[in-house]
């Protein structure tokens, strides 16, 4: 793993978090959606909260999708979910609000988990994938 | 009945979310480092490179169906419940996804990083 490869699962998490943020501030305005009229969904996205979740959630995507490139998707997965504990980080220490012991707790696992992912390889070398980059070689 | 259509939308984006994911890590995989391949090739080739991949656009289909899924069951369902149950029940099934149809090597280590991941994001966001 490369600082470029880092950067890549850095800007999935900043991007992802940003984005899920966006939408739920946005989904509070639009409100309940009627069972019987699902199209209304599709009248959320003139909101400018969903409209600006959905431009960060595209720049998820198209990183998302570099770091499914080089790394698997048990080994990405977990990187995301860091997201969540940046997002209880920056509710403490820049507003300054309360982080329940549980959320503590939340916080060390899900570090604990990406932690241990981060430890081992990155990607699971198939025999075949193997054998066709010798091939190419 | 309420919640009879929030676990049927929480069901619909964990299984919509975890198709997608492993049909973009599939594509992906195939596709190759697209760090390699933009250096090698150039960013235009990157992009035809990417559009050409028919099973990446079938990933795209199915996450467009677990954003909209989950839209629908943010209006509905208390966010304390719709966030976690699909987060954590997503990572278990994308687990399962990568170790079956991917056959990623799924080891303890992974196991057990996928099970405190899951748990967290339940503290996390059920709290």
């Amino acid at each position: 793993m490369t600082v470029r490869k880092y950067l890549v699962l850095l800007a999935v998490v900043i991007f992802g978090s940003i984005g899920d943020t966006f939408l739920k501030r946005g989904m509070r305005d639009v409100g309940s959606i009627d069972v019987h009229h699902l199209s209304q969904v599709f009248s959320a996205v003139a909101n400018p909260w969903v409209v600006a979740g959905i431009f960060f959630l595209l720049a998820f995507m198209s990183s998302y999708m570099t770091a499914l490139s080089f790394a698997d998707l048990t080994y990405v997965l977990p990187a995301t979910a860091l997201g969540y504990v940046i997002m209880a980080l920056l509710s403490r220490f820049w507003l300054h609000e309360q982080v329940s012991p549980q959320r503590w707790v939340g916080i060390v696992l899900i570090s604990a988990g990406v932690g241990l992912v981060a430890a081992g390889p990155s990607r699971t070398e198939h025999p075949s994938a193997t054998d066709a980059a010798g091939d190419r070689r | 009945m309420r919640s009879v259509y929030t676990w049927t939308c929480i069901f619909i984006t964990v299984c919509s979310a975890a198709s997608g994911d492993v049909l973009i890590a599939l594509a992906m995989r195939r596709i190759g480092d697209l760090g390699e391949f933009r250096r090698k090739h150039g960013f235009p080739a990157v992009i035809a490179r990417v559009l050409s991949s028919g099973v990446l656009f079938g990933g795209i289909f199915f996450m467009g169906m677990a954003f909209f899924s989950n839209l629908v069951g943010l209006s509905w369902a208390e966010l304390s419940l719709m966030g976690p149950a699909s987060a954590a029940l997503t990572f278990v099934t994308n687990a399962l996804g990568a170790k079956f149809f991917l056959h990623e090597n799924v080891d303890r280590r992974r196991w057990i990083a996928t099970i405190f991941v899951c748990c967290g994001v339940l503290l996390l966001s059920g709290s």
